[in-house]
């Protein structure tokens, strides 16, 4: 077990807590920089996935780990982002501009649904949520004039510096690089004034605004800046994927990000990937189980929907604080080894808190 | 004498037909202990939160250092430099003691999304700045062993604390209290006590609290108003009041000859 004997203030702002974390980062770094040399193609394309949702995720982290605003249209922000991205990108527009565009351009779209939003609360911002994904759905399909409509549109390979990346190793580099930058970015936020605003407001609304936190402008933003991640993360995954439709955006897209997050661990940034890792891996897993199973069982088209259902509910009853919380507890026990209590993490159950009326 | 730090003229909160405060006139110097009692249902947390501006009064003005600030945004409050606690403790309780303390230095933040979001160094100097004031106030109220204990896991007594040093955090120049004593054993009491008078000698801030412990207002208060159905029905010192025939009438009743 380590004690952590703290002598400046520079300590509680640092971004590893001692060196021991900053060992297991670097070997974290090492093998990620590593992987294109060490895996297969198939299991880099895997990653690339894993650093898309969780960017995606990342933004819905914002907004209903740290902020307590859920959304169950995060599906649409992505949408947008990798619609924009494919117009920017079919009419020649340099690569890393198109995704500051696009991500700007999902940031606005969160503004607006955002402010409607600050009058809703809990189960009704969801349903707001909910209506907003299938809208954009909808003018996705309908406006086909710019993005081909139910037949879907084409994306382009990214183009940079005069070099194609159409190979996923160097793409595998521009995910990795996007989550190391968005992850930096969000942990800066979470360590001063405006993440601190974001708790505050998840934690009691009343209290925040008696403490100065403006209400409306820190839940608008929450959105602005998780849509922004989103629409980051759509725009990836239209270059990734290289064909987008509105089959890929719907409402099943956004449950299932929202699984991701509660699987990974609400309030923790490490969840969100150990849940994209999750949930990109699960479906694998199931293709290999239904080998082994008999046809009856295995060959039924329900059984992917069936197996989330299942590991979310079985998550939510015995270990609201997801993976993370799991680990942490693992974690603790082997520190402590043999002076554990099962009790020890009794109280964070209450984590999941019912809503509150005032 | 200098004008007042707060000031409330014939406030009046009407909620239909009920009148949850009725004409209620105060005035509250700088450096002074000022005490709200009254039976329950008196209004008095009412008036609370017409100070902090949750609720917008029927009627009346309210007047921070000589500053009308009746129509001001709730949030607005804290910049001011009026800190509250809620009778029903409201802290951020999946946040770490040190969070919810360093949120009461929100009002002071002064830097953008960008700087933040880089934590450049003007960013940086700011938030050791935050931490080095909260030190002070988390020496001042020994919560050095509770630092990074969840909220969550706290006793009451300790939460209890723990939101008066978030509001102290704010470096504020009026506390309201709302309540601070109930809840608390005995001994916290004592402890509370000797902080409210602290926090006035000391840290030379007014405080205005609602207190139903008669103890520990004769203890710490130098004026006392007494509410009952809105209205006020006596002020003056704490032996005062509670020698006033009107309050001991709002509290027990009036007696009454019964003959057989």
């Amino acid at each position: 077990m380590r004690y952590l004997f703290k002598t400046h203030y520079a300590q509680d702002l640092a971004l590893f807590e001692h060196s021991g974390q900053r060992f297991w980062y670097a070997m974290l770094a090492l093998v990620l920089l590593a992987m294109p040399w060490i895996a297969s193609g198939y299991w880099i394309s895997q990653m690339i996935f894993i650093f898309i949702y969780g960017v995606v995720g990342l933004g819905l982290m914002l907004l209903a780990g740290y902020t307590g605003q859920m959304s169950i249209g995060h599906a649409a922000f992505m949408a947008v982002g990798a619609y924009t991205e494919a117009v920017l990108a079919s009419k020649g527009w340099p690569f890393p501009l198109t995704l500051l565009i696009s991500s700007t351009f999902a940031a606005a779209v969160g503004l607006v649904v955002g402010l409607p939003a600050l009058r809703l609360r809990g189960l009704y911002l969801a349903i707001a949520t909910l209506a907003f994904g299938f809208i954009i759905e909808e003018i996705i399909a309908r406006w086909d004039t710019v993005t081909g409509g139910n037949a879907g549109m084409r994306v382009k390979p990214i183009v940079m510096l005069g070099l194609s990346l159409r190979d996923s190793t160097s793409f595998y580099y521009v995910g990795l690089a996007t989550v190391v930058l968005t992850v930096f970015l969000v942990r800066n936020l979470l360590r001063t004034p405006t993440g601190r605003a974001f708790v505050a407001v998840r934690d009691s609304e009343i209290s925040a605004q008696s403490m100065g936190i403006a209400l409306a402008q820190t839940k608008t933003l929450a959105f602005a800046l998780s849509a922004a991640l989103a629409g980051l993360g759509g725009a990836l995954y239209a270059r990734k994927v290289g064909f987008i439709s509105p089959e890929q955006f719907t409402v099943m897209q956004s449950i299932e990000l929202v699984m991701m997050i509660v699987i990974g661990g609400l309030g923790s940034l490490h969840g969100v990937f150990l849940g994209a890792a999750f949930v990109i891996a699960l479906p694998q897993v199931i293709a290999l189980a239904k080998d082994l199973l008999p046809a009856a069982i295995g060959g039924s088209p329900g059984l992917q929907p069936l197996i989330f259902g299942l590991i979310l509910m079985a998550f939510l009853l015995f270990e609201p604080l997801g993976l993370y919380g799991r680990w942490v507890k693992v974690r603790t026990y082997l520190e402590l080894f043999p002076y554990y209590r099962g009790g020890m993490f009794a109280r964070q159950r209450s984590f999941q808190k019912s809503e509150r009326t005032k | 004498m200098s004008a007042p730090l707060l000031r409330g003229e014939s406030l009046s909160l009407h909620f239909g037909g009920v009148k949850a405060v009725n004409d209620v006139s105060f005035e509250l110097p700088a450096g002074r202990i000022l005490t709200l009692i009254g039976p329950n249902g008196a209004g008095k947390t009412t008036l609370f939160n017409l100070i902090s501006r949750i609720y917008s009064p029927t009627q009346g003005r309210l007047y921070f250092e000589g500053r009308d600030i009746t129509g001001i945004a709730p949030h607005a409050v804290a910049g001011l430099g009026i800190a509250r606690t809620f009778q029903n403790i409201e802290l951020f309780e999946n946040a770490s003691v040190l969070q919810n303390l360093l949120v009461g230095r929100h009002v002071a933040r002064r830097s953008n999304l960008w700087q933040e979001a880089w934590l450049t160094p003007a960013a940086r100097t700011a938030e050791l700045r935050f931490r080095r004031d909260v030190e002070e106030v988390i020496d001042f109220l020994d919560l050095q062993s509770m630092r990074n204990s969840l909220v969550g896991g706290l006793p009451y007594g300790a939460r209890k604390v723990v939101e008066m040093a978030r509001a102290l955090c704010m470096k504020p120049r009026l506390l309201l209290l709302d309540e601070p004593s109930s809840g608390l054993t005995t001994e916290e009491k004592g402890d509370m006590a000797f902080w409210i008078a602290d926090i006035r000698r000391v840290l030379g801030i007014t405080v205005l609290m609602v207190e139903h412990d008669m103890a520990l207002v004769n203890r710490v208060s130098d004026d006392v108003i007494a509410l009952h159905t809105g209205m006020v029905i006596a002020r003056g010192t704490p032996a005062q009041v509670q020698a006033n025939p009107a309050v001991i009438e709002a509290y027990l009743g009036r007696r009454q000859e019964v003959q057989s």
